[in-house]
């Protein structure tokens, strides 16, 4: 008879089980550690995730993949290409630019802005915009009337269009003006989102519940609402970094971003545009690292969403 | 307004002879919607001791559950609106009392189970946080404190194997399981009075039982007052005391529990207790109160219930009936008992 008990215990799946079936001794499985299950075994986030583990470590320590620095200049490299191919990992791997500086150190050393813009900017919108949308979805009123109309009015501005208008006032550009001008302007989008999702939750049973025995409205609105509606959030965010990072490049491109002595994609690639039919390598390499790096990010939320929607399920 | 007024019963007949825990007087609720004012609750007199256990009767817009979220202070305002009325916990009105105060009472001394446990446990904490948060939240217990205390909760609503469910979320236990937890959330504090609003309607019969025995186990041990709200006869006759039936947001009739259903003195509890399936009725066509509740924008002149009346006379549609006290044949009055019915008489001997 055991035996018979142990066998059904050990039938897999235990999700299809009827709800009546007696405690498993398994791990408790909430909406996180299911996401969790499905990211791991999702390969897209595996790639994904391993292309941001390597980005972010570049950026910590980009004296790890190369002792040459970005400005170090060699006038007599001019243009190079890396002919040969023979020094992987070398200053010369991906040749040279106008100023004799190499490439691949420009490469690695590009990655610190775009990675600070995208990080700095997402951790921006999603906490202003975040606890403002929430603060507007729970309490509603004038708020959420202020908040909402303010929503309506940042989502006619083109985030490109509006950057382009705010950093022109500057005339000393760094990162954090970068990051300043597209949080100010990106954070109404996860206003948007966290307010719609907590006026989901917020008329939730358990809500009234936990009112009904006696939790206060701070308990209410971290405990228990904001749990419930930050998936969504996420989602954004992590789509949006691509985003960020993408636009950090454009403005520079423009020349309206990052300025020189900074190192960034968007100014190599800026400067490459005259020579793209003598030195294609000029443009190719941080070009095609911030493809790579915008792409990592926007398959990364693809799978978290895949991971966190239940009607995806 | 001004009829309402004037029903304005002389007072509650069903009035413990122990001090009241919790008295609602001629509590008035409304719902501002755009097609006008909908009256919910009319004129609501009740109250239950400790120790005993009233049950609300009525249908699905009776007021019924409106009634019990006015006195947990959750109704939400708007569109909902007290008109009217007192709620008084041991002689102190509720609705006067600042938002602090009415919390403190929220959960530590009066505590609600709702219809639907799964919706109403949040599916991302796990069940031994929820009911920790009880003690965390009024007593400022530890975490390690409240989860030990989580544990012998589990163990009280007699749910198995509580040490390993403890960290487990809503969604892995069945539904007389998680009513058991809303239960032990409610029980966790020891409150002076429980409101369970329909606690069994999401379960299966026979798990129903064992919920409402567990409920009426407990409320004994703790000696705690019970107000059960629901639409089910059956699952009130074994363990009410007394029983208030609502029909349009007023209460029509009050009796102790084996006296409604032997002898009512209304038409309504009449109709309900004739449209309870019987065994010796095999082959008959089961009978059912003609007509819908009314609606509470339009709740009809005189007694709110003439229009699907067997009974009703000219009076009915013009006058509505204060609950009258129910006498006997001899004309001893029944203690606890009343109906707001013109033709009690007729009804109760009829």
């Amino acid at each position: 008879m055991p035996d018979v008990i142990e066998k059904e215990a050990a039938v897999p799946g235990s999700a299809s089980a009827p709800a009546t079936a007696p405690a498993k001794a398994g791990k408790p499985r909430s909406l996180w550690s299911d996401a969790w299950r499905d990211l791991r075994r999702n390969p897209f986030f595996v790639v994904s995730a391993a292309l941001i583990l390597l980005l972010v470590v570049i950026t910590l320590w980009p004296s790890l993949f190369t002792s040459v620095g970005p400005r170090d200049a060699d006038l007599q490299h001019h243009y190079l290409g890396a002919a040969d191919y023979g020094h992987v990992f070398g200053a010369d791997w991906f040749g040279y630019d106008g100023q004799g500086r190499s490439i691949y150190a420009r490469v690695l050393y590009g990655a610190r802005a775009s990675v600070i813009v995208g990080l700095c900017v997402t951790a921006f919108v999603t906490v202003l915009g975040g606890l403002l949308g929430m603060l507007a979805g729970y309490f509603g009123g004038w708020l959420d009337t202020l908040v909402s109309r303010l929503t309506d009015i940042f989502f006619g501005i083109p985030l490109l269009l509006g950057c382009l208008v705010v950093l022109n006032a500057f005339t000393h550009r760094t990162v954090w003006t970068v990051v300043l001008a597209l949080g100010a302007l990106g954070w109404t989008q996860m206003a948007r989102v966290m307010r719609g999702s907590v006026v989901t939750v917020k008329e939730a049973d358990y809500v009234t519940a936990a009112k009904a025995l006696g939790a206060g409205t701070t308990r209410i609105l971290l405990r228990h609402i904001l749990p419930n509606a930050i998936a969504p959030v996420i989602v954004v965010a992590t789509i949006a970094l691509g985003g960020y990072i993408s636009t950090e490049a454009t403005l520079s491109y423009l020349g309206i971003g990052l300025q020189d002595p900074t190192v960034s994609w968007g100014i190599d690639i800026s400067s490459a545009q005259n020579v793209i039919r003598t030195a294609p390598h000029v443009l190719f390499f941080p070009a095609g690292m911030l493809s790579i790096t915008v792409l990592a990010f926007i398959m990364l939320g693809d799978a978290v969403r895949d991971a966190l929607d239940p009607k995806l399920r | 307004m001004t009829t309402i007024e004037k029903t304005n019963p002389a007072g509650n007949p069903a009035a413990a002879d122990t001090a009241p825990l919790l008295e609602v007087r001629d509590l008035h609720v409304e719902f501002v919607t755009r097609e006008g004012v909908a009256q919910a609750v009319n004129g609501v007199n009740y109250s239950v001791s400790a120790g005993e256990t009233l049950a609300v009767l009525g249908e699905s817009g009776s007021g019924k559950s409106v009634t019990a979220q006015t006195i947990m202070g959750i109704l939400d305002m708007p569109p909902g609106r007290i008109a009217k009325g007192e709620i008084l916990y041991r002689g102190e009105d509720m609705l006067k009392m600042s938002t602090e105060q009415r919390r403190r009472i929220r959960g530590q001394k009066i505590a609600m189970i709702f219809q639907d446990a799964l919706s109403s446990l949040n599916p991302v904490l796990t069940v031994g946080y929820q009911l920790g948060e009880m003690f965390r939240v009024h007593q400022g217990m530890s975490k390690k404190d409240a989860r030990a205390k989580a544990v012998e909760l589990m163990d009280r609503v007699r749910i198995p194997a509580a040490k390993e469910r403890v960290d487990q979320y809503p969604h892995q236990f069945s539904g007389g399981m998680r009513q058991r937890i809303m239960i032990a959330m409610a029980l966790a504090l020891e409150p002076d009075l429980i409101i369970a609003d329909e606690p069994t309607t999401a379960l299966d019969v026979t798990v129903q039982a064992q919920v409402m025995d567990l409920l009426a186990e407990l409320q004994r041990e703790y000696h705690m007052g019970l107000i059960l709200i629901t639409h089910d006869l059956g699952v009130v006759a074994d363990v009410a005391d007394k029983i208030a039936v609502m029909y349009a947001g007023r209460i029509v009739e009050t009796a102790p529990v084996h006296q409604l259903y032997k002898n009512p003195a209304h038409p309504y509890t009449k109709g309900l207790l004739q449209s309870i399936p019987r065994l010796d009725q095999k082959g008959q066509e089961l009978y059912a109160i003609k007509g819908l509740p009314p609606n509470l924008l339009r709740i009809p002149s005189g007694c709110a219930f003439n229009p699907r009346c067997e009974m009703a006379q000219d009076v009915c549609r013009t006058d509505v009936p204060a609950l009258h006290r129910v006498t006997d044949a001899d004309g001893a009055e029944l203690v606890g008992r009343g109906s707001a019915c013109h033709f009690w008489k007729e009804t109760l001997r009829g």
